[in-house]
């Protein structure tokens, strides 16, 4: 079983079956569908005249007959997968895009390039990355091939082609003029639904994201009393003779479950914290997937009431509306089943990462646990001993 | 502890009571009684049970039977009281004198109390203890009319007076910076321990906040509904649970403060070895000046500077039957000086004997008591472990149907 470090430290030109890969991800579609394999490592700084950035080095390993080679290497910026990003929310407005790390976050009172924010985002990158990967519409998006395929120059080029700024903002501009023009009056039932859910997820999701840090600060809070805690019965057992051993023994019991509390704290922030940040941006993404929906309905809806006024060009209008059905048909029948998918992986996601939760704190009670009745054995066996030596002549 | 009253007698604080009452300025005041029980443990006839006697005392003749117990044996480490006013509190818990907690942790330090000198070989014998036992009016007038305060030396209470003792006995000085030692360490560790206590109560009512939420997520999900409302409910049990295990563990803080308290106890045996130590350093210097004194007028000879003797050259020699006087005085405060100094020393071994051998009995008691309380700790820690153990794994259970 080939471990995460190892994939991460060795060259590229080292051949790796992508099969002996499988067991290393959370599979989403069943493991004899995976022929796409992406690590995101190697974070590296660079300083130019006008800025510090850092780049992480993307691997890709596959067996997809569309890529020339079954391996690449190639190294991205957090600009870089803004881009990506877009441009898949633009060719599938009503797909569920998987989450990015945002920019940079003021809450968490990290430093920009700490070891320990780039090591969160370049978690989070690589989750996004994967994410994509797994999803059965997404894994085959062109500009997602040459964001893991191209080098640098050749992906700059490829950006510039894109539709402009300009172009851009003005499609953000008419959505938000359409959306305001009661596309919610012929919305599907399925989709108000949806959207009074994700209302509701997102409330309660959010919720969830600060109780989650609230008890990560209690837990650490309690964790800096408790290592002054300890040390105070080894003072005391130094002005005591007989007492000093049990003095010592509940010392270092306590020692230990303060190191037992710090594992805990990791656990939290290493998977309950991210989980939760990252479906609060889904909840954020799902809410805007769902808003395009009810822009392509709009548009169609505008279309069909200029028809019902125009008397002349009713045919161009006609073909143009019926364009708009498909389109729309599509978007919801793509919307629908991605929900679906998304749903399923969401609760995945949720039971497992709470069942972790649980886990580690078990381990925690566990722990603690056998310190102390191991302390309370050895005070036992004291006793008897000191029975024992008085009964013998 | 063979004779010791507390085998002879059942002794128990057994409730507590608010009282408004008039104090001696004629000011109206609240105040906490505190019924204490006996009853005679005597072999009786099967079904026979000796009658319970009782009578209320409030926390100022604890107080008042405390000072005489500690003037009177001033060689005994006299038990302390439950403190007075509640300290190292952490925030959830009460500073207030009335709270119903600290009353009832009060009621069991109080008994604790009483049982201390029932079974302490010397106290237990006193007659002012068993009167404050059995006799409900006029034990404050018996008390003071042992004239208990006229013995209490002022200086004790003096606690930055330090007196220069030539010869310290060393295992008295020992014994005083041990005293230092114990109370510094024990007021260290009750702080943090509040803190921690504190941190803890935090950790655990957070996890209340999942409750909620999780049930209002539950209206929404269709197959996660179940594991999350019922996982919430075990969150809830768990943000409950920290209230009895603290609760708990006041009782063994206040074990550790009774030790905090009889720190003190200790230190004022010193301190009292330490003055009469003083007091016969300071006679034995007297006597030995008075018998220069004596030499001197007897040879005619100065050989230490005397004001009396400046002034007898500058104003002329006195008369020889001045002189003879003057011994005469001077004879007579040294024969009492030397009985009074042989009576001192006398004192004093005895007081060191008998302190001695009570402080040997203190450090048994001290050295059991210590481990047990250590031990309860331990045993304490487990059932909060074992308890946190059951909820997580329902909660586990809960979420991996989610």
């Amino acid at each position: 079983d080939t471990s995460l470090a190892e994939v991460n430290s060795f060259s590229p030109s080292m051949p790796i079956s992508p099969s002996s890969m499988i067991n290393q991800y959370k599979f989403e579609d069943g493991p004899e569908l995976r022929d796409l394999f992406i690590t995101v490592d190697d974070p590296e700084s660079h300083i130019t005249a006008i800025e510090t950035f850092i780049t992480y080095r993307v691997v890709t390993k596959t067996s997809r007959g569309e890529f020339d080679s079954s391996e690449y290497e190639v190294r991205r910026r957090y600009q870089d997968f803004l881009w990506l990003k877009s441009k898949l929310e633009e060719a599938h407005p009503t797909l569920i895009i998987p989450p990015l790390p945002e920019k940079f976050i003021m809450k968490g009172m990290v430093e920009r390039f700490s070891d320990e924010f780039i090591e969160t985002r370049r978690k989070a990158l690589h989750k996004f990355l994967n994410r994509i990967a797994d999803h059965p519409t997404l894994t085959f998006n062109e500009d997602f091939k040459i964001f893991l395929t191209a080098q640098a120059w050749e992906l700059s080029s490829h950006k510039k082609q894109g539709p402009g700024l300009l172009s851009r903002m003005g499609q953000t501009v008419r959505a938000v003029a359409s959306s305001v023009r009661g596309a919610v009056k012929n919305r599907p039932e399925v989709f108000t639904e949806m959207n009074d859910y994700m209302e509701t997820f997102s409330q309660k999701i959010n919720l969830l994201d600060k109780i989650a840090h609230r008890i990560y600060k209690e837990e650490r809070d309690y964790f800096n009393e408790m290592k002054e805690y300890g040390p105070i019965h080894t003072l005391w057992s130094a002005s005591e003779e007989d007492v000093a051993d049990s003095l010592k023994g509940v010392a270092s019991c306590i020692d230990r479950c303060c190191k037992a509390t710090e594992k805990r704290m990791a656990g939290l922030s290493e998977n309950l914290l991210p989980i939760l940040h990252e479906y609060v941006l889904y909840s954020e993404i799902l809410m805007g997937v769902l808003k395009r929906r009810d822009q392509i309905q709009g548009e169609l809806d505008s279309k069909v009431d200029a028809l019902a006024n125009k008397k002349t060009e009713k045919d161009l209008f006609s073909e143009e509306i019926g364009k708009l059905e498909d389109k729309l048909e599509r978007a919801n029948n793509a919307l629908k089943v991605d929900w679906d998918r998304w749903k399923q992986n969401m609760q995945c996601d949720m039971r497992s990462t709470f069942t972790n939760v649980a886990e580690n704190n078990l381990r925690y009670y566990e722990e603690c646990l056998a310190t102390w009745e191991s302390f309370l054995a050895s005070q036992t066996v004291d006793l008897h001993v000191e029975e024992d030596s008085e009964d013998r002549p | 502890m063979e004779d010791c009253l507390a085998k002879k007698m059942e002794i128990t604080v057994s409730e507590a009571e608010k009282r408004t009452g008039r104090n001696a300025m004629n000011i109206q005041e609240t105040y906490t009684a505190y019924l204490i029980e006996t009853r005679a443990v005597e072999p009786q006839s099967e079904g026979q049970c000796a009658p319970v006697d009782s009578l209320w005392r409030r926390y100022s003749e604890f107080e008042l039977l405390r000072n005489y117990l500690s003037v009177t044996y001033p060689h005994i480490v006299v038990p302390p009281l439950p403190e007075k006013r509640a300290d190292f509190v952490w925030h959830k818990l009460s500073a207030d004198n009335m709270d119903p907690d600290f009353v009832e942790r009060r009621r069991i330090g109080l008994e604790n109390f009483l049982l201390r000198v029932a079974s302490h070989p010397v106290l237990c014998q006193d007659k002012i203890f068993y009167s404050f036992l059995t006799q409900e009016g006029g034990w404050k007038e018996m008390v003071n009319e042992t004239g208990f305060q006229l013995k209490a030396d002022s200086r004790l209470k003096a606690l930055n007076a330090t007196f220069r003792v030539k010869n310290p006995d060393k295992r008295f000085t020992e014994l005083k910076h041990y005293s230092d030692e114990l109370q510094s360490v024990i007021s260290h560790l009750l702080r943090v321990r509040a803190r921690v206590a504190d941190r803890l109560y935090g950790v655990y009512k957070v996890h209340g906040n999942y409750g909620r939420v999780f049930s209002e997520w539950s209206a929404i999900e269709k197959e996660m509904g179940d594991g999350l409302q019922s996982a919430g409910h075990h969150m809830d049990v768990y943000a409950a649970s920290i209230d009895d295990i603290l609760e708990e563990e006041e009782h063994y803080a206040d074990q550790l403060k009774e030790y905090l308290f009889y720190a003190e106890a200790l230190r004022a045996v010193c301190r009292k070895h330490e003055l009469m130590q003083y007091d016969l350093e300071m006679a034995a210097q007297d006597l030995t000046s008075k018998k220069q004194q004596c030499e001197e007028l007897a040879t005619g000879t100065v050989r230490t500077f005397s004001l009396k003797g400046m002034t007898s050259k500058l104003f002329g020699q006195e008369t020889p039957e001045q002189r003879e006087a003057k011994i005469k005085v001077l004879e007579e405060q040294i024969q009492e000086g030397e009985e009074q100094l042989k009576s001192k020393n006398l004192e004093g071994r005895d007081f060191v004997k008998s302190a001695w051998a009570d402080i040997e009995r203190f450090k048994e008691q001290k050295n059991h008591d210590l481990k047990e309380a250590l031990i309860s700790y331990a045993v304490m820690q487990i059932s909060m472990c074992k308890k946190g153990i059951q909820v997580w794994t329902n909660a586990k259970e809960c979420f991996s149907k989610m």
